[in-house]
């Protein structure tokens, strides 16, 4: 048992790359740097083979245009709003929930960061009270999510889907079903920039895997997580508060999705209430994929990170191919099978090796 | 420990109960609107006949679709003005599902309280048929609007845009641009709509048919959903494919908000672009010369539905036709709007 994170009743257990009371809260230090690869290697060795696997593919298939920087730019792009939403929700599955609103929450935050009343202030102010609304509103979703599910003991798919229907049909209310264009051009310029030669967006996808990872892996905030996830019985009994640390998942995922939100304004320059349709299940899909259990108890940042660009990385792929829909449907199934089946295999060789 | 296949098997009903709110999640109850009233004896039809004058008030059921999407919000508004335009109407609005088993309740309670005509745009045409030959059967004539029943006995009359030909209009100006520009072998892209909707597919296979008629072909294919954020997704991924392009035909002007995000992301705008549909975006665009053109898809059939339920109901003709009955199968024109033509068309483009 190398790396099982916890076994619930005595909450904290050994951890392979760093000693379990590593404080590390703040910045990812060089250790921490190292542990993320480390961690990540062993255990999602599958992962990193199916990714390769389809590299080969798109390489073998389309050359340079599969292999060039801009390309690959484009891949990351593409998969850094989702994989934002896909990190927090790791959180809250880790935790033993789930959270079907996600893509009902960047809508609603995208719709209301984009108002004539926020644009209008965003102008005289700055570009930042959008970011701010977006991102306030993401929380304050999580946050009824939070409450419902923590304090009003109402089941985390019911609490959500609940939110799902309210939140998509009050982002249709206020945007009207229309399409909001955002006029502050040093907002989408900013977003849609990059810094020494990285695009912004996946430069934030980058800080919040990052954190996301420290957060889980090197913080009695993730320790606890683990352990409500695993058997909140025996965490409650270990003296961890287990409706707060709910709540505190919700909320931290409704701020990936106000995250989320910002960055697919940037992208498509709008506000709408058709933004982020099925993101629930892709996000969902991307963090089992990358060996999170669903029940709760055991998750992996990097596993998610993993998921989320296998999943941009075949669209991609069959996009440079040309194929058609109904084909990439029928293959996507296929692989997502294969890459799952492939990670537990490889996952269970290394738990008995190691 | 954890119980991971009760919780498993809680996920199951998770996702059985998310499919189903997909498709009931837009439902209203539905609403009766009387517009009649408002208008007053205010004229502004333009049937160069008696026929605007005012008749038998007659009672029209209207249902269609959520209007979640630019252009299906103008069929609704355009259905509502139609009906506000003529105080002899009483509109019975049913407005907005997806869900067609509430629309054919809809049709359903329509039937049951004796409405004049019934006006129709399905979820899915299939699906609808049997409750609209019921309606039928009642004596009560159904406009068929855009999507099409399966059976010729459900609708008195069908009224239906163009997609097929919409395609062929997209092709044809494709066909006319690479012939003025003399390009030598043009790299031709394919921006669709939601690949799983016959109309897409008719589309796709008109855009199809009239390439072939020049000798060109589609080199590449995306589909997006019809919403921004997929139209950008798509495009991103089709500008890698292909580095170079001289034409693109996107489908639908809502997702070419997205579309149009992605080339400047890109930073590319060597191609023209053609639209569909005709939103108020893609018309000042095209002013702007940032597009091409747009083929037209006319959010107004409804209102042309209401308005032939009107005649029907109340035993008239189409005035400007010698025959004396509504024609059983309209089908709207597909122009190509252009810079040329834009002022013109203004007034129809939706905002989305």
């Amino acid at each position: 048992m190398s790396n099982e994170l916890t076994s619930p009743e005595n909450e904290v257990t050994g951890h392979d790359v760093a000693p379990a009371d590593a404080p590390a809260v703040s910045a990812p230090g060089t250790a921490g740097l190292a542990g993320f690869l480390g961690s990540g290697l062993g255990r999602n060795l599958g992962l990193i083979i199916a990714l390769l696997l389809l590299c080969a593919v798109g390489f073998a298939t389309a050359g340079d245009r599969f292999a060039s920087a801009d390309n690959v730019l484009t891949i990351l792009r593409l998969g850094s709003v989702i994989g934002v939403v896909s990190i927090g929700m790791t959180f809250v599955i880790c935790g033993g929930g789930i959270d079907l609103s996600v893509g009902a929450i960047v809508a609603l935050s995208s719709v209301w960061a984009t108002t004539l009343a926020t644009q209008t202030m965003a102008e005289n102010v700055h570009w930042v009270v959008m970011v701010f609304t977006a991102i306030a509103v993401g929380a304050g979703c999580g946050l009824i999510n939070g409450v419902l599910v923590a304090y009003g003991r109402v089941a985390p798919f019911i609490a959500t889907l609940a939110m799902l229907a309210g939140a998509r049909g009050l982002a249709e209310i206020i945007a009207q079903r229309r399409t909001q264009i955002i006029r502050d051009r040093d907002f989408i310029t900013f977003f849609g920039g990059d810094v020494l030669g990285i695009p912004v967006l996946v430069i934030i996808f980058v800080l919040v895997s990052v954190f996301g990872w420290v957060l889980l892996n090197r913080t009695t905030f993730g320790r606890r997580t683990l352990a409500i996830g695993g058997n909140a019985e025996a965490a409650r009994l270990a003296g961890i508060q287990v409706r707060r640390q709910t709540a505190m998942l919700y909320i931290l995922l409704g701020i990936a999705c106000g995250i989320a939100a910002v960055m697919i304004m940037a992208r498509t320059t709008t506000g709408t209430s058709t933004h982020g349709q099925l993101y629930e299940l892709d996000a969902i899909a991307a963090v089992v994929i990358g060996g999170t259990l669903l029940s709760g108890g055991r998750g992996t940042i990097v596993g998610t990170v993993l998921g989320v660009l296998i999943f941009t990385t075949l669209t991609n792929v069959f996009t440079l191919n040309n194929l058609d829909t109904s084909t990439q449907a029928v293959a996507k199934g296929v692989i997502i099978i294969a890459a799952v089946l492939l990670q537990q295999r490889v996952a269970e060789r290394h738990r008995s090796s190691g | 420990m954890t119980t991971p296949i009760r919780k498993r098997s809680a996920f199951v009903a998770a996702a059985a109960a998310l499919a189903l709110l997909a498709t009931g999640c837009t439902s209203n109850t539905p609403e009766t609107e009387d517009t009649a009233s408002e208008s007053g004896g205010e004229q502004s039809g333009n049937a160069g006949s008696s026929n605007d004058e005012q008749g038998d008030t007659v009672v029209i059921g209207f249902s269609g679709p959520a209007a979640d999407h630019g252009w299906l919000a103008a069929i609704n508004s355009s259905a509502q003005e139609a009906a506000a335009e003529y105080p002899d109407i009483e509109l019975r609005s049913a407005e907005g599902t997806n869900d067609a088993s509430l629309q054919i309740s809809h049709i359903e309670t329509f039937i049951n309280e004796g409405v004049d005509a019934i006006v129709l745009l399905p979820t899915d045409g299939a699906a609808l048929t049997e409750v609209a030959t019921r309606a039928m059967q009642a004596g009560i004539p159904v406009v068929n609007v855009d999507r099409e029943f399966s059976s010729e006995f459900a609708a008195r009359t069908t009224i239906l845009g163009d997609n097929y030909g919409m395609g062929v209009s997209a092709g044809t100006y494709a066909c006319q641009l690479v012939e003025e520009n003399d390009i030598a072998d043009p790299v031709i892209a394919e921006i669709a709509g939601i690949d799983s909707l016959p109309l897409t597919q008719d589309r796709s296979q008109g855009f199809a048919d009239a390439l072939s008629e020049c000798g060109q072909s589609v080199d590449n294919r995306v589909a997006a959903e019809f919403t921004v954020e997929s139209g950008e997704r798509v495009t991103a991924n089709l500008l890698q494919a292909a580095p170079q392009i001289d034409i693109i035909w996107n489908h639908d002007d809502d997702q070419g908000v997205g579309v149009m995000a992605a080339l400047d992301n890109a930073g590319r705008d060597e191609m023209a672009l053609i639209g569909g549909a005709g939103s108020a975006n893609a018309m000042r665009w095209i002013e702007e010369g940032r597009m091409e053109a747009t083929v037209l898809y006319p959010p107004t059939q409804a209102a042309d539905g209401i308005k032939l339920a009107r005649l029907l109901a109340q035993d008239k003709g189409m005035s400007d036709l010698v025959q004396v009955e509504v024609p059983r199968r309209i089908v709207l024109n597909a122009p190509v709007v252009t810079q040329e033509n834009v002022a013109e068309y203004m007034d129809l483009g939706f905002e989305s």
